[in-house]
């Protein structure tokens, strides 16, 4: 489902006399479906920039990312759109909202844009809410004024709102009560048993042992660290 | 005042010729306005030197003209452009409609049926119907050409939002020949289907420098809504001095207790009916008038 | 699939000086498409050349239209051009005042477009300008009201309905959010997103506010001395910028 080839990245910081700063060569590996891969290594090793990659948020030097029929390293903006709109999710660790919608609707707006009817993307929205126990009064509020931990958990929320195929957690279980942090085990679980490919940075060391599959040291892609 | 010091009809022939033409361009592009060269009259602009210049252009010496200020023919407007065309055109002139060749008018059309051997000189301040809603000269134009009037239903749906109806009582746009949209002066909306007529009409806006005309037989549609269709509306009244019901009349004030006189605007029309031996409520048998 | 705007190599130039050069890209049926760049980088001059304000010197803008398929919209008639521009176009300007009647009630505003393609029933125009001052969240009893008595958000919100009561399919907008306040500018956006993706329209939309295409825009183009220095999603050029101006007009965002 995901298949990661010979890929490369590298800064060029053109304000700051042009530095090329290389940070990532020969990546390699793969996800099938159902299966669950960590990315570990140590902070700074690029296991965000490898994970923005595979989401298209960063631009590849070279190499491949293939993912649902989709070559992400040279894909056309619209096609990357189609990729993350039916076939790739992501939830990262920071919650990026318009003011003043409501949680509900944040949560349903990957339904609703996959052509979802609104009164059932609406249920899987509130089926969610209430599983990772945001209150129910506080739904039809912006989430942008939650704590940290509902803000996660409203993105995870939306996260999982669609069965996406394929499924980037940068994070999921950080910040998160031990009841909560349950519920997400549990999600993620859900998700593999439906056949979804997943690709997770977990620093939960416990977490990452339950759900993942295999685990895979981005330090060995670290240019002069390898 | 030296009159054979003037051409006939006081405009030179150069002008009264291309006048003429932008006439006939007017009657070949029935609501198209017509610019021309509008000349300096012995008279202020609101005064109809449109008219004027267009009734100069048309008169030959037979002619027999009237002149209508609001349906009257003694009003100091009207007055004055009478005996400024008996002076410097000696032509005939006549208060009686049937009479007339040429009648000049401000702000209505005469109650009796026109003739195909008559024309009618209408007297023209703004002539750009959208011009209240697009002040851009260049963007009228481009409106006109290419048929784009949908602000003109625009303003009647103010009128509609605001007072209930269409509350435009004169100056109501109409389309011509399904084509464009006319503002066929400030005359009453009771005038309107008057507008498909035997006779020729001309429009003559000086100050503006346009002349649009009307040949006999055009199609004139008030524009409306389906749901707000257009009525040619008067006072619910008949002529208090002739009895007429059919004919539009001016309400006037008598007396410091709010009396009320209603009577047709049409003076002519009013007197024609009197001399006839027709009566209205506060009116007087037409004899006794006279003595 | 057709794109819905196919912009070939359009330049436009006053005098000597660069409008816009060699600018070429296609939109796609409910795309968002952001330009940014700073005053004077173009961006404007190259909105309204595809919104057949400005006369291109070069290039084609083609336009997937409903009876024909793709025409170029610069070599058609006007007339045509100008029945594109209240039917599928729409053109949201910077300031409502530019956009709107000022001297027409809010419901003849809104009932303008659809009197233009020839409605004329006055009480099925009120309903409809009724129902779209709802969707932009102004009160019904605004309806009468002209739009000098409302707040700068307000006429934004009446410029944008009375652009979109005909089911455009296109929808220009020059820095619809400029001169507005903050909070405002959220209200206009959340609103605006909603529309977008119930109507399945596409939108170009040039703002110097980076929030603005974050939000709204699928897609990023940037501008500057008239030429496009880069383009590609819009989280992707806004993270990961390529071209060095691009990484200093990220990078000089204050950050809240």
């Amino acid at each position: 489902m995901i298949q990661v080839e010979k890929l490369c990245k590298s800064f060029t910081l053109h304000n700051q006399g042009g530095a090329v700063i290389p940070v990532m060569q020969d990546a390699e590996f793969a996800v099938a479906p159902g299966e669950c891969v960590g990315l570990i290594g140590a902070s700074g090793a690029g296991k965000s920039t490898l994970m923005r990659m595979l989401y298209g948020n960063y631009l590849a030097a070279s190499g491949h990312i293939r993912i649902g029929g989709v070559d992400v390293a040279r894909a056309e903006p619209r096609e990357i759109l189609a990729l993350r709109r039916d076939r790739l999710g992501y939830v990262s660790q920071f919650l990026r909202v318009v003011p003043r919608v409501s949680t509900l609707d944040v949560v349903a707006e990957p339904l609703l844009r996959t052509g979802c009817g609104a009164q059932s993307a609406r249920a899987r929205a509130q089926e969610l809410l209430e599983r990772l126990n945001i209150p129910r009064h506080l739904w039809t509020l912006s989430p942008t004024t939650f704590s940290g931990g509902e803000q996660q958990r409203v993105n995870i929320a939306r996260g999982f709102a669609y069965a996406y195929p394929a499924l980037l957690l940068d994070e999921p279980t950080a910040s998160l009560d031990a009841g909560n942090r349950e519920v997400v085990l549990a999600l993620i679980e859900e998700a593999k048993a439906r056949g979804a490919a997943i690709v997770g940075i977990f620093h939960d060391e416990a977490a990452r042992h339950r759900v993942c599959d295999h685990e895979v040291d981005v330090t060995r892609f670290t240019p002069g660290l390898a | 005042m030296n009159v054979s010091a003037y051409n006939f009809a006081y405009l030179d022939e150069q002008t009264k010729r291309m006048i003429r033409r932008a006439i006939l361009k007017g009657l070949a592009i029935p609501g198209y306005q017509v610019p021309f060269a509008s000349r300096e009259m012995p008279m202020p602009y609101g005064w109809g030197t449109g008219g004027v210049q267009v009734s100069a252009a048309v008169l030959v010496p037979e002619d027999t003209f009237k002149v209508i200020d609001q349906g009257a023919d003694d009003t100091t407007n009207a007055v004055s452009i009478r005996r400024f065309f008996e002076k410097t055109a000696g032509v005939a002139v006549t208060e009686d409609t049937a009479r007339a060749s040429v009648i000049q008018t401000r702000h209505r059309i005469p109650e009796m049926p026109l003739r195909a051997d008559q024309i009618l000189v209408y007297q023209v301040p703004i002539p750009e119907p959208l011009r209240f809603l697009e002040p851009s000269e260049v963007e009228t134009r481009k409106m006109h050409s290419l048929e784009e009037y949908g602000l003109m239903h625009v303003k009647l749906y103010e009128d509609i939002s605001q007072h209930g109806a269409i509350a435009t009582a004169y100056a109501y746009p109409v389309k011509v020949e399904g084509r464009y949209v006319m503002d066929p002066s400030p005359i009453p909306k009771f005038d309107n289907p008057k507008l498909t007529m035997d006779a020729i009409q001309l429009f003559g806006a000086g100050r503006e420098q346009r002349i649009y005309a009307l040949p006999p037989h055009t199609r004139v549609v008030s524009l409306d809504f389906e749901d707000f269709p257009f009525e040619a509306s008067k006072a619910d009244h008949a002529c208090d001095l002739c009895g007429a019901g059919d004919s539009y009349l001016d309400e006037l004030i008598v007396d410091d207790a709010g009396g009320r006189l209603f009577m047709c605007s049409d003076t002519d029309y009013c007197t024609t009916r009197r001399a006839a031996g027709h009566v209205g409520a506060q009116g007087v048998p037409v004899k006794e008038d006279v003595a | 699939m057709t794109p819905l705007l196919q912009v070939e190599a359009v330049s436009k130039f006053y005098g000597a000086r660069i409008g816009c050069a060699d600018v070429s890209f296609d939109l796609y049926p409910g795309e968002v498409m952001g330009i940014v760049g700073e005053s004077g980088s173009g961006k404007s001059t190259l909105l309204n050349c595809l919104a057949g304000h400005l006369q291109p010197d070069a290039g084609a803008v083609r336009f997937d239209t409903r009876a024909e398929g793709l025409r170029d919209t610069i070599t058609m008639s006007e007339p045509e051009r100008r029945m594109l521009g209240r039917t599928d176009w729409a053109f949201v300007h910077q300031h409502a005042r530019d956009g709107l009647r000022m001297n027409v009630s809010a419901g003849g505003n809104v009932g303008e477009r659809l009197m233009a393609v020839g409605a004329r029933h006055y009480g099925d125009i009120r309903n409809s300008a009724t129902d779209w001052l709802g969707r932009v969240e102004i009160a019904a009893d605004r309806i009468d009201d002209r739009p000098s008595a409302f707040s700068g958000g307000m006429q934004q919100r009446l410029q944008i309905a009375r652009n979109l009561v005909t089911g455009p399919r296109l929808v220009f907008m020059d820095e619809p959010t400029g001169g507005l306040d903050v909070s405002v500018q959220a209200r206009l956006l959340d609103l605006m997103r909603g529309l977008v993706r119930e109507m399945g329209l596409s939108a170009i939309i040039v703002t110097h506010d980076l929030a603005v295409v974050r939000l709204l825009a699928d897609r990023l183009m940037v501008m500057k001395d008239g030429h496009v220095v880069e383009t590609g999603l819009t989280d992707q050029v806004l993270d990961d910028p390529q071209h060095g101006y691009t990484q200093l007009l990220v990078s000089s965002v204050l950050q809240v």
